[in-house]
């Protein structure tokens, strides 16, 4: 890296903006998972969409890699910076250019937080739907790259069906312009492409979103369950009945004393084995009475010990606070936490639960469920002390089983996570090399000398073009498990 | 050797088809292997290969060496109403597809045009999604996952059979509408609904303008039909503009609706058609546009459908076409020119809105492509991706145009 780069990046985006003191950066060395860690070597905080262009096309000229950050609330390691790699932080950029109530859709800067979004859309009678939990605090920018999710996607959808139109800025510093307002894109959809290509492919500098009316009624359930297996059938019970919750949340015991424990406290039942957070939305009161009822009664026929319907805004609230922040209240639990992503099909639900209760026995850990169960995705929580490395050690053999577990359900290792730098040893599980080739190779037509994000997403090592090129190589990273067929 | 002989060698004579009037040998590999080995032995060779389904929707005109039908990949290798999935081979035909799925009570809630046996893979590949785009969104809001045979012979997969899924790129999302630029599909992964326990269609004629305005009314009295669509008098065969409303859902959603039509009808009066009459409303819709030479659509926002509508009817006249204007999209069919198309391309292009040209006979959509009128730095990145997954130039797509 040139001896000048901060300087020039200085003169672009002002002194104040560049952190080079190591005290400075160790604060982005980590994000939401506390497994991995990359001290980066220069940050920047670019203010304007000129600045940022200004920013990357000198890093270009400089043939500088760098690696695009939001909020850094990811669980990936995907925004980490390896060493000689600039971070770059676009949380300044963070202006709603636009909000249009007649055509119900928003243009925004990346580093718009999403609940600012929904807040800016709320008067307008509208949503920003996609609702991760650190909502609070990620950005939407991060949010397209991972293609987030949250617990209203299950009726709603993922950030991918909700983004319209980008302005892209690549890693040579061209702009390139992707998506329409109306949605239709302008030949191949290289807006599905981009959303979820964990900055792989370039900067979004502005991103089009649809926006949509906000329901009219609401109805939030708490059922609880004597065992874990249960409360799964019930999912599978409702999703079969054909009737699409806005929501249908999971959490285990050891979740919901947790939350019970910490200045969250919703009221879940301590005793319950599991609960079921289900909520029905609509433009029709009467329809979603009658689905809530029909819901109730499903839940109670499939063993729930009660359920109750939140009688109040504020008792609705209550229930989800709890349940978005779980994760924090997990802290209590020990010093660190890997919150962990998979996908399962719904109906394997009851024994992937099972047996992931069994992997915590065996490798004698507490791993703790809150999850998206109406979409089969899963986050087991594994508590831990990373500064025990044996410790540490079991946390990975664990997380790898689960994984593989996952897997041989028929499901997949990350649902709204992203591979990052976590996942991409498992790549190779689900994906054979041609697959992963072909990745690598969209990825060359978008940053052929690989400077945005390098490292991440796909593992080249497991590629089929790079194994042909390194006859009897030791893989390079993280060690590769098994191959898919 | 011929082409026929070489390809009878390599997957076997029950590949052969007898070909069509252009006397180009039409081949339907019995696998997704053995589309891989036909691809590969192409790229090999130098052929140049268009992609046919059933022939129903895209004209079978394209100039190649041989034709690669998927008809005889039509297996459903699994369909799990319990999670609301299937994985269906891409030259199943649509009409198989969902009878094999009601029977099992799931329903894939898309309704694209053409006739009832056009394939599985010609629908996602060319991204034509029908009326109910309203409710449930354009068809890559229904893929889990496909998996795809590139020009030079690779199998890639993508995606998988899970509701959620962010491993890796979404290249499903690229091939979702990609006309078979990048590949020939040759499984999709589905995500499915439960067939809905009530379903009924309402008509109501009218002037366009009044029926516009009841249009907005429905949206803005909070009903949620499954469909919300205009319809040409022409299309719909009928003496005026119409608006067809399905609703489509639990009994108690549809009941709810159904009570708030009548009064967003703007003093009109909708008729309830039976079930039979509205099957063949939607399908009479449906195969309208498999008729005419030319079919197109084009996607701006909402506020834009009049104005949209009449920009059509000023350059193209307005006979066949249906809108879905709370969704912002349109489609037109007929018979045009290629400087007619490409004059009013280079308009909508103005306007932000984007034509997809869905079929034409070769001559026209050579010239005029799929796409076209990209926007800054897209057309290179079109380019290095169809490099990408067609390295020797194998697949006859007419992406842009000449």
């Amino acid at each position: 890296m040139s001896p000048n780069l901060a300087d020039d990046l200085a003169s672009i985006v002002g002194q104040r903006h560049v952190r080079q003191a190591r005290a400075e950066r160790v604060t982005y060395a980590m994000d939401g998972l506390p497994t991995h860690r990359r001290v980066p070597d220069l940050v920047v905080l670019p203010g304007t969409r000129e600045e940022l262009i200004a920013v990357v096309r000198l890093l270009a000229a400089h043939d500088v890699p760098f690696v695009p950050r939001g909020a850094g609330t990811g669980l990936s390691g995907g925004a980490l910076a390896d060493e000689g790699a600039v971070l770059v932080v676009l949380t300044r950029l963070n202006r709603i250019l636009r909000v249009d109530r007649d055509n119900q859709l928003a243009i925004v800067e990346p580093g718009v937080v999403n609940a600012k979004l929904s807040a800016a859309a709320q008067p307008l009678g509208l949503q920003y739907a996609p609702d991760p939990s650190s909502q609070s605090a990620c950005t939407i920018g991060g949010n397209v790259a991972e293609n987030a999710g949250g617990p209203h996607c299950l009726k709603y959808g993922v950030t991918a069906n909700h983004v319209l139109a980008l302005e892209l800025l690549l890693a040579d510093g061209s702009i390139v312009d992707v998506g329409s307002p109306g949605g239709e894109p302008w030949g191949p959809d290289i807006v599905g492409l981009f959303v979820g290509s964990e900055g792989n492919f370039g900067i979004a500098t502005k991103i089009t979103v649809r926006l949509m009316p906000l329901p009219r009624a609401v109805r939030t359930m708490l059922a609880d369950f004597n065992g874990l297996r249960t409360a799964g059938e019930a999912v599978s019970a409702i999703i079969a009945a054909g009737i699409v919750p806005a929501a249908l949340e999971m959490m285990d015991q050891s979740c919901i004393c947790a939350v019970e424990d910490s200045v969250y406290a919703a009221g879940y039942p301590r005793d319950a084995a599991a609960i079921l957070l289900v909520e029905i939305d609509g433009r029709n009161a009467d329809a979603v009475v009658a689905e809530t009822e029909a819901v109730a009664e499903l839940l109670r026929k499939s063993g729930a010990r009660s359920v109750r319907t939140a009688a109040s805004d504020a008792e609705r609230e209550r229930l989800w606070q709890g349940r978005k922040k779980a994760f924090g209240a997990m802290g209590r639990l020990s010093r660190d936490l890997v919150v962990q992503d998979a996908v399962v099909p719904r109906s394997a639900l009851p024994d992937v639960l099972e047996k992931i209760g069994g992997i915590a026995q065996h490798y004698g850990l507490v791993i703790s469920n809150v999850f998206h169960a109406g979409d089969g995705n899963l986050h087991p929580n594994i508590s831990f002390d990373a500064t025990d490395p044996a410790l540490k050690q079991r946390v990975e053999a664990a997380s790898a089983e689960i994984m593989a577990l996952c897997i041989a359900a028929g499901g997949t290792i990350t649902g709204e996570h992203g591979v990052g730098l976590d996942k991409l040893r498992y790549m190779p599980l689900i994906f054979d090399a041609e697959s992963l080739g072909a990745m690598h190779a969209v990825r060359k037509v978008f940053d052929p000398h690989e400077r945005v994000n390098p490292g991440k997403v796909v593992p080249v090592h497991a590629c089929r073009e790079w194994a042909s090129a390194h006859p009897g190589a030791a893989p390079r990273g993280q060690p590769v498990l098994a191959r898919a067929s | 050797m011929t082409i026929v002989e070489k390809v009878s060698a390599l997957l076997g004579e029950g590949a052969i088809l007898e070909a069509g009037t252009d006397r180009v040998p039409r081949i339907a590999p019995g696998s997704p292997d053995a589309v891989a080995l036909l691809l590969g032995t192409a790229h090999q060779e130098g052929w140049r290969v268009r992609i046919e389904g059933a022939g129903t929707w895209l004209q079978s005109d394209a100039p190649a060496d041989l034709a690669l039908t998927t008809r005889r990949l039509d297996r459903i290798p699994a369909i799990e109403p319990s999670d609301l999935t299937a994985t269906a081979e891409a030259g199943i035909g649509l009409d198989q597809l969902r009878q094999q799925l009601a029977d099992r009570g799931a329903w894939l809630a898309i309704d694209p045009p053409g006739l009832a046996g056009r394939t599985l893979g010609s629908v996602v590949s060319t991204a034509t999604a029908g009326p109910l785009r309203h409710a449930f969104g354009p068809i890559k809001d229904h893929l889990l996952g496909v998996t795809f045979v590139t020009g030079d012979g690779r199998m890639v997969q993508s995606g998988g059979r899970v509701m959620k899924n962010v491993a890796g790129y979404d290249l499903t999302r690229l091939q979702a509408g990609g006309f078979g630029a990048f590949g020939v599909i040759v499984l999709v992964h589905l995500r499915l609904r439960t067939l809905p326990r009530a379903d009924i269609t309402y008509l109501l004629e009218g002037a366009r303008e009044d029926l516009t305005q009841v249009g907005e009314d429905v949206a803005a009295a909070g009903l949620t039909p499954a469909a919300l669509e205009l319809v040409s008098p022409a299309l719909a065969r009928r003496e005026r503009w119409v608006l067809g409303v399905r609703l489509a859902g639990s009994p108690a959603l549809v009941a709810a609706d159904e009570a708030g039509l009548g009064a967003a009808s703007g003093g009109g009066r909708f008729t309830a058609l039976r079930a039979e009459e509205a099957h063949a409303f939607w399908m009479r819709l449906a195969e309208g546009f498999s008729v005419r030479p030319v079919t197109f659509r084009i996607g701006g926002v909402p506020s834009a459908s009049d104005e949209l509508l009449d920009l059509l009817q000023h350059q193209l006249g307005d006979e066949w076409i249906s809108a879905s204007p709370a969704a912002g999209a349109i489609r037109w069919t007929g018979d045009t020119s290629v400087d007619r198309l490409q004059r009013l391309r280079r308009t909508l292009a103005g306007m932000e809105v984007p034509l997809t040209l869905e079929r034409a006979p070769w001559p026209l959509r050579g010239a005029v492509g799929h796409f076209g009128a990209y926007r800054e730095g897209v057309g290179p990145l079109v380019a290095g991706l169809r490099r990408t997954f067609d390295p020797g130039g194998a697949l006859v797509v007419a992406t842009e145009g000449s």
